[in-house]
């Protein structure tokens, strides 16, 4: 780890302001930061401690029936906070199916948006990466990189965005509040992640010294809580990211479905929502084979970056089966494997 | 630059000076309160093997800079057994072989009294495995170290409901 000069700051205001020495970064729950700064990714002459600044750990319903997530929420206890589990249960599962309990302990709200991609080559310094070094080229592009980008990709960039979280929220037409040196502004979360084009070192929309202080779920996004669910295929049981993941939410009314919200992760360099698969299914009675038509619409654009092209088959069923376990129902009790496709029961299959 | 925090080890109250704002709270542990016992596996927060409660959490101590810790109560493995009577926890993993070299095993016994704390798993083995999946074990004791964080969360709801 390079030499760094720490500050905290006492006020969201001193923070933004003691940002502005060059190549500085927030320092929030650190889970990904101190990880990228040990393996030398990244080397900040400066990190503003936030992680103690005050009133931004609350979740508060507000009077308007949205929620407001405070940016210092960690994932653990937004995760199991019970109004927020009864009215966003899909991201609750997502969270859940991300990292470890002692991550989820740690990790804010904002760390998590803000994480960066896990490409291998992004994470080694001795690897060509248009991210970490613009113009440096990509080693990805032509090596291992069966878990690269099947959409929104460029010659630039085949990174992913890892997040859970952000699928469920992309999906339910979550908003950042930001704060920042012109004052403060709100970006809806789908837009806050931008895809590589000629840029990949350019992530999201924040401007420098931005620090996001709090998201917030629109009231009629907990409309979809009795039919939400999020799906994650994993290459292993537990703690690992996505290869592929997706976030369905219905509002099913009179046996038709009235709503549709679908998002996939693992697949971008943004979660992706799926607007055109949503378009698909309104207006239809749950049926297997619209499910079906709209994981084809999902994916129309999908295209391999690489040893890839499984990803998009991949991509397909996964959104299939995130919209027939929503119409099957929001389970009461979180499931023992959060988003997982396979059963808990070992020896027992789940796809039956 | 130097800087002071206050921490609350295992009890005992510490002021700690920082000549170095790198210093993760698992190197503070291990290097300047000499409490070895919290282990470095991995230090990149992806074995488990450094893990200590955070006022009353578990984190891994290899990701948490010292210095934003400033007033923190911390528990590690020295500081779970009541003198020479071993934490349930700790007797639940000697009786179930939850261990064989050893090294992971602070790191799974503070793993597993914040998971107990957390009151979520419930007497299920698939929801304890899921809830120690960030403790990884190289000798493969997992059967044992389930059993053990079940017999260990029965024991301490049986003290509870007898106090």
């Amino acid at each position: 780890m390079n030499r760094f000069d720490y500050v905290r700051p006492a006020s969201v205001e001193d923070a933004i302001a003691a940002a502005a020495m060059p190549n500085s970064v927030y320092l929030a729950g650190g889970t990904n930061l101190l990880d990228l700064m040990k393996g030398g990714v990244l080397r900040p002459d400066r990190l503003v401690d936030v992680s103690k600044l005050p009133g931004l750990d609350r979740i508060e319903p507000l009077a308007d029936g949205s929620l407001r997530i405070g940016v210092l929420v960690r994932n653990a206890d937004l995760a199991n906070d019970q109004v927020f589990v009864r009215s966003y249960p899909s991201i609750a599962e997502a969270l859940l199916s991300g990292a470890s309990a002692q991550l989820r302990n740690a990790a804010t709200v904002g760390g998590n948006l803000l994480q960066r991609t896990r490409c291998p080559y992004f994470y080694d310094p001795a690897s060509a990466c248009n991210k970490r070094l613009p113009g440096a080229g990509c080693d990805a592009r032509h090596g291992e990189n069966r878990l690269h980008a099947i959409l929104g990709w460029s010659e630039s960039c085949i990174a992913t965005n890892p997040s859970d979280f952000c699928v469920p929220l992309v999906a339910l037409d979550a908003v950042a509040e930001i704060d920042g040196p012109n004052g403060r502004r709100e970006i809806a979360i789908e837009d806050l992640h931008l895809l590589p084009r000629n840029t990949p070192q350019r992530e999201n929309a924040l401007e420098r010294r931005e620090l996001i202080v709090a998201i917030r779920l629109p009231a009629d996004a907990a409309r979809f809580a009795p039919h939400a669910r999020y799906v994650k295929v994993r290459e292993r049981t537990s703690y690992v990211f996505a290869i592929v993941s997706a976030a369905a939410a219905l509002h099913i009314e009179h046996g038709v479905i009235q709503q549709a919200r679908i998002a996939m992760g693992g697949v971008a360099a943004k979660p992706w929502r799926a607007r055109a698969a949503e378009a698909t299914v309104v207006g239809h009675v749950p049926d297997p084979g619209i499910f079906r038509e709209a994981a084809e619409v999902a994916l129309t654009d999908a295209r391999p970056s690489g040893d890839n092209a499984f990803k998009i088959t991949l991509a397909k069923r996964v959104v299939e089966r995130a919209i027939a376990l929503a119409v099957a129902g929001t389970p009461t009790r979180m499931p023992a494997l959060p988003a997982s496709p396979f059963s808990a029961v070992p020896g027992v299959l789940d796809n039956a | 630059m130097s800087l002071s925090i206050s921490l609350t080890v295992n009890g005992a109250a510490h002021t700690v000076v920082l000549d170095d704002p790198r210093i993760t709270l698992l190197d503070l542990l291990r290097e300047q309160l000499d409490l070895t016992g919290t282990k470095k596996g991995c230090d990149r927060g992806q074995c488990g093997a450094c893990t200590v409660l955070v006022d009353g959490r578990r984190i891994n101590a290899c990701l948490a800079l010292a210095a934003s810790l400033d007033g923190a109560d911390i528990l590690t493995i020295e500081g779970v057994a009541a003198g020479d009577s071993l934490h349930p926890v700790q007797a639940a993993f000697i009786a179930h072989d939850g261990l064989q070299c050893g090294f992971c095993t602070p790191g799974q016994i503070m793993s597993a009294i914040g998971l107990i704390l957390e009151g979520q798993a419930g007497d299920e083995p698939e929801r304890i495995r899921e809830g120690m999946s960030g403790n990884l074990c190289r000798c493969g004791a997992y059967a044992g170290i389930t059993a053990a964080v079940l017999d260990a969360q029965s024991t301490l709801a049986q003290r509870r409901d007898a106090a």
